[in-house]
C-alpha cells in the first residue's frame, strides 16, 4: 500500500517539466499566441524526443506504453506553463480510439507517426457531449456528412477522428475537409469547425459495434483535460504566494495580512486534494476499471470546480496587476476556462458520474 | 502507486476478522445483557490481543507492538466495518503526552490506569478569554509549600462531569512573556475547590461544562513536563487531538447514509434522488469527500515511510470538518420539513442523527482551532507567509 508516485514517474515530471520552464516559457507562450499559430512547432518536437506523443501508446507501435497516470503528470506540466501544443487531443484522445477500436492496419498507419508527432490528429466529439450548433454528424456508407464544432487541437491538424451519432470513430483527412479556426479565449490551444459533406471517412469497425470506444476516448480526454487545470492552478497558487511574499503596502508584504493570507490558505485547501483526485483517477482507469468512468466525471467536474475558484482568487490577489496583459497570469486564467467547458460544463458531467455509479 | 496489502497486511486483517467473528458478539452496548463483558473486561481482552492500546509498552499496561500505522488502519477499519465498539488507548491527548515528557512515576501512575479504563480525564485548556490566544489563558497556580494553589476558570471542557481526573494548564510564572509561563498540571477532579457546570449548546445537551477552582490544592510533584514548560507539553497534546478530527473515511460512511437516503425519501411522491438539483448538489459533494478521501491516503503513505506529509495534513481538520457540516445541511434539506423534527418526534428519521449533527459539525469547524486559525496556519507553516504583526505587547 503505497498512495505516491513511483521514482520514474518522479523522474518523468522532472524531465518533462525541466524543460518546459525554459521551453515554454511565457515568453514563447504569448509568441505562439500573438502570431496567432496553432501549436509551438519547436516545443512540439521536443516533446516527441521526450516520449510525450507515444506515452499511452504500445511499444509495438512506437510508443513508450506508460499508463494514465502517466499521460496526467504529463498533463499537468503542460498545463502549469500554458504550453502550445495539441496534447490532448492527438497525443491522447486519438491514440485512445484507434488503439481501442481500431484494426490492426490503421494501427501500423496512425499510431507510430502520432508518436513520433509527425502528424496532429484533431478530434471531434463535441456532438455526441453536447451538440450545440450542429444537427449532428451522420454516417451512411464510410461517409460522413454535418458540421463537427469545437474540433479539439484542430485548427491546423493533419487528420480528424470524429464520431458520428451512431457513435462510431472514424478517421479523416484533413485535405477532405473544409475547416475554420474557431477564435477562443484561450490562445493556447485550438477548436476547429470541420465541414463533413458526403466526405470518404475510416471507419474505426470497433466502435461500429459498441458505443465504449467513443466514451473511452471522451473518459481520457476529460481525465487529461483535469490534469491539465490541475497543473495551471497549483501555478496560479504559486504565482498568488509568490506575489503575496512580495507586494508591500501599508508598510507591509500583502501576504500578512489575513484577508490575503486565507486567500492563498483557501485555494491551497481546495486546490491540495485534487492532486490526490487525479492520481487516483489516472490510476484507477487502467487498475479498477469499475471506477474509471465515475472517476473520470469526478476530475473532470471538480477541477473545472477548483480551477475557476483558483483562477478567480488568484488574479484578486494580484490586484490590479492580475488583469492586465503584461503580467500574463490570464494565460493560465482562460486555460483553466478552456478545460472546464471542453467535453463537458461540470454540472453535465456529474450528471455522467451520476448515471455510472447507478443512481440514474 | 500501489493501493493493494502485501500479504503480511493481508493475514493481520484475516486474523482481526476472525478475532470480530469469535469475541464480536461478547462486545459490551449501551443495554447490557447476560453475554457481554463490561467495558472494562472487553479492553482487557482487546489489549491482550493487541487491538487496543496496542503501541503502549507492556510495562504500562499497553501490548507493546512497534508502531505501525497500516496495522492500526486495518483494525480500526475492521472493528467498523463489522460495527463493534473499538477499544481505546487510555485518553489519545493524555496518555502520549505522559509518555513522551512524563517522568516514570507518572507513566506508571497514570498510564496503565488509562488503558485499562479505571481512570478518566478531561481536558481544561480554554478559559472564557483566551480562546483561539490559549496562550492568555490566566488560570494561576501560586506554590504554597509543596502544593500548588489553583484559581480561576476553565470552560469547552468536554466530560468534565464524569471524568476522574483532569489535565489542566495553568499560569504559574505571571511574570514571564505569556508562552513561557504556563504549566501542565494533572490532578483529581474530586478536589475540593472544583465545581462543574453544564453548559447547554444549541443541540439541547450538556457536551460541554465550565469548571470553576477556588483555592484547588495540587501537589507540587504533578506537573507533567517542566515548570514554566506547559505551552510546549499543550502543543504536544494538541497535535494528538487534531489528528483525529475531519476523518475522510467516517466523512464516507456518512456520505453513503445519504445516498441512501435520497434513494428512499421522496417528495411529492418522486425520489430525492431523481431530483436533478439535489442529485447535482450530492455529486459535488461527493467529489469533495473523494478528494480528501484519497488525499487521506496520501497522508497515510507519507505516515507509512515516516516523511512529513505537509500540506496535504495541515488541510485535513479545515476541509474535512467543513465538509462534515455540509453533509449534514445537505441531508437536513433532502428531509426537508422532516428535517426540522427533533426531541424523539414521531417521524423522526435516523433517530435526529443530521439534525445533531447539523449543529455539532459546526461547533468542531470552530473547536480545536477554528477554521479561521487553520487558514492562518496553512498560510504560514505550509505555504511560508509572513505572520502577522504581533500588537499584544506593544498594546498591553
Amino acid at each position: 500500500m503505497d498512495f505516491a508516485l513511483s521514482e520514474e514517474q518522479r523522474m518523468l515530471q522532472d524531465s518533462i517539466s525541466g524543460y518546459l520552464e525554459g521551453g515554454s516559457s511565457l515568453e514563447r507562450v504569448r509568441q505562439v499566441a500573438e502570431d496567432g499559430g496553432a501549436r509551438a512547432d519547436d516545443v512540439w518536437q521536443e516533446l516527441a524526443g521526450l516520449g510525450v506523443h507515444g506515452v499511452l501508446i504500445d511499444e509495438d507501435y512506437g510508443g513508450v506504453g506508460l499508463g494514465h497516470l502517466e499521460a496526467a503528470l504529463i498533463a499537468e506540466a503542460l498545463g502549469a506553463t500554458t504550453t502550445p501544443v495539441p496534447y490532448v487531443a492527438s497525443s491522447i484522445m486519438a491514440p485512445t480510439a484507434i488503439a481501442v477500436a481500431g484494426s490492426s492496419e490503421q494501427k501500423e498507419s496512425w499510431l507510430p507517426r502520432i508518436a513520433a508527432g509527425e502528424v496532429v490528429v484533431g478530434v471531434g466529439v463535441t456532438e455526441q457531449v453536447g451538440r450545440r450548433e450542429s444537427d449532428g454528424i451522420t454516417h451512411t456508407d464510410g461517409n460522413l456528412s454535418g458540421k463537427a464544432m469545437f474540433v479539439l487541437d484542430g485548427a491546423e491538424a493533419d487528420a480528424y477522428l470524429i464520431a458520428s451519432d451512431d457513435g462510431a470513430m472514424h478517421m479523416v483527412d484533413a485535405g477532405e475537409v473544409e475547416r475554420q479556426r474557431l477564435k477562443t479565449i484561450d490562445r493556447t490551444r485550438t477548436v476547429a469547425e470541420v465541414l463533413l459533406n458526403d466526405t470518404k471517412a475510416d471507419t474505426l469497425p470497433g466502435s461500429a459495434t459498441s458505443p465504449e470506444p467513443l466514451l473511452a476516448t471522451i473518459d481520457v480526454g476529460r481525465l487529461i483535460l483535469a490534469a491539465d487545470t490541475l497543473g495551471a492552478a497549483q501555478t496560479m497558487l504559486d504565482k498568488s504566494i509568490e506575489y503575496a511574499k512580495e507586494r508591500r503596502q501599508f508598510n507591509r508584504v500583502i501576504g500578512s495580512f489575513q484577508a490575503v493570507k486565507h486567500m492563498c490558505a483557501e485555494m491551497a485547501a481546495e486546490l491540495e486534494p485534487c492532486r490526490s483526485m487525479i492520481w487516483y483517477a489516472a490510476h484507477a482507469y487502467g487498475a479498477i476499471p469499475e471506477e474509471g468512468r465515475a472517476m473520470a466525471c469526478h476530475a473532470k467536474a471538480h477541477l473545472a470546480e477548483v480551477g475557476q475558484f483558483v483562477a478567480r482568487k488568484s488574479t484578486e490577489v494580484h490586484g490590479g496587476m492580475g488583469i492586465t496583459d503584461l503580467l500574463g497570469l490570464h494565460y493560465w486564467f482562460k486555460r483553466i476556462g478552456f478545460n472546464r467547458q471542453l467535453l463537458g460544463a461540470p454540472e453535465l458531467v456529474r450528471e455522467e458520474a451520476a448515471r455510472a455509479q447507478g443512481w440514474i | 502507486m500501489d493501493l493493494e496489502y502485501s500479504a503480511e497486511y493481508q493475514a493481520f486483517r484475516d486474523e482481526v476478522r476472525q478475532f470480530l467473528d469469535e469475541h464480536g458478539t461478547k462486545a459490551p452496548r449501551p443495554q447490557g445483557g447476560d453475554d457481554r463483558l463490561t467495558p472494562r473486561d472487553w479492553q482487557q481482552l482487546l489489549i491482550e490481543h493487541g487491538y487496543a492500546a496496542r503501541t503502549i509498552p507492556r510495562e504500562y499496561g499497553g501490548y507493546g507492538a512497534e508502531p505501525d500505522i497500516l496495522k492500526t488502519r486495518i483494525i480500526a477499519e475492521e472493528f467498523a466495518r463489522a460495527r463493534v465498539p473499538p477499544g481505546h488507548s487510555g485518553d489519545n491527548r493524555l496518555v502520549p503526552t505522559v509518555l513522551e515528557l512524563g517522568t516514570e512515576e507518572q507513566k506508571r501512575k497514570y498510564v496503565g490506569p488509562s488503558v485499562r479504563g479505571e481512570v478518566s480525564w478531561c481536558q481544561g485548556y480554554s478559559e472564557p478569554g483566551s480562546g483561539s490566544d490559549l496562550a492568555s489563558l490566566s488560570t494561576k497556580a501560586e506554590l504554597d509549600g509543596d502544593e500548588w494553589v489553583v484559581n480561576g476558570q476553565k470552560i469547552w471542557t468536554s466530560g468534565a462531569k464524569t471524568a476522574d481526573m483532569m489535565f489542566c494548564l495553568v499560569r504559574t510564572e505571571p511574570d514571564a512573556p505569556k508562552h513561557n509561563g504556563i504549566s501542565y498540571l494533572v490532578f483529581s477532579m474530586d478536589t475540593p475547590g472544583i465545581d462543574v457546570r453544564p453548559l447547554v449548546t444549541m443541540t439541547g445537551e450538556a457536551f460541554f461544562n465550565e469548571v470553576f477552582f477556588t483555592d484547588v490544592r495540587v501537589p507540587k510533584d504533578q506537573i507533567v513536563g517542566k515548570r514554566g514548560e506547559g505551552w510546549f507539553v499543550a502543543n504536544t497534546t494538541l497535535r494528538y487531538e487534531r489528528g483525529g478530527l475531519g476523518d475522510p473515511n467516517e466523512a464516507e460512511n456518512r456520505f453513503l447514509r445519504i445516498v441512501d437516503m435520497m434513494q428512499r425519501e421522496t417528495v411529492g411522491g418522486v425520489s430525492l434522488m431523481e431530483n436533478p438539483i439535489y442529485r447535482d448538489r450530492l455529486l459535488k459533494l461527493q467529489a469533495r469527500i473523494l478528494a480528501m478521501k484519497f488525499n487521506g491516503m496520501r497522508v497515510l503513505s507519507h505516515n507509512i515511510k515516516g516523511e512529513e506529509a505537509g500540506l496535504p495534513r495541515w488541510i485535513v481538520k479545515l476541509n474535512g470538518c467543513e465538509l462534515n457540516h455540509q453533509m449534514a445541511g445537505m441531508a437536513v434539506d433532502v428531509m426537508g420539513e422532516l428535517g426540522l423534527l427533533y426531541d424523539g418526534s414521531p417521524y423522526l428519521r435516523d433517530h435526529g442523527f443530521w439534525q445533531a449533527r447539523y449543529m455539532l459539525d459546526l461547533g468542531l469547524i470552530i473547536g480545536g482551532g477554528t477554521a479561521q486559525i487553520q487558514k492562518n496556519m496553512i498560510g504560514e507553516r505550509a505555504l511560508g507567509l509572513p505572520k502577522e504583526p504581533k500588537y499584544d505587547q506593544a498594546a498591553a
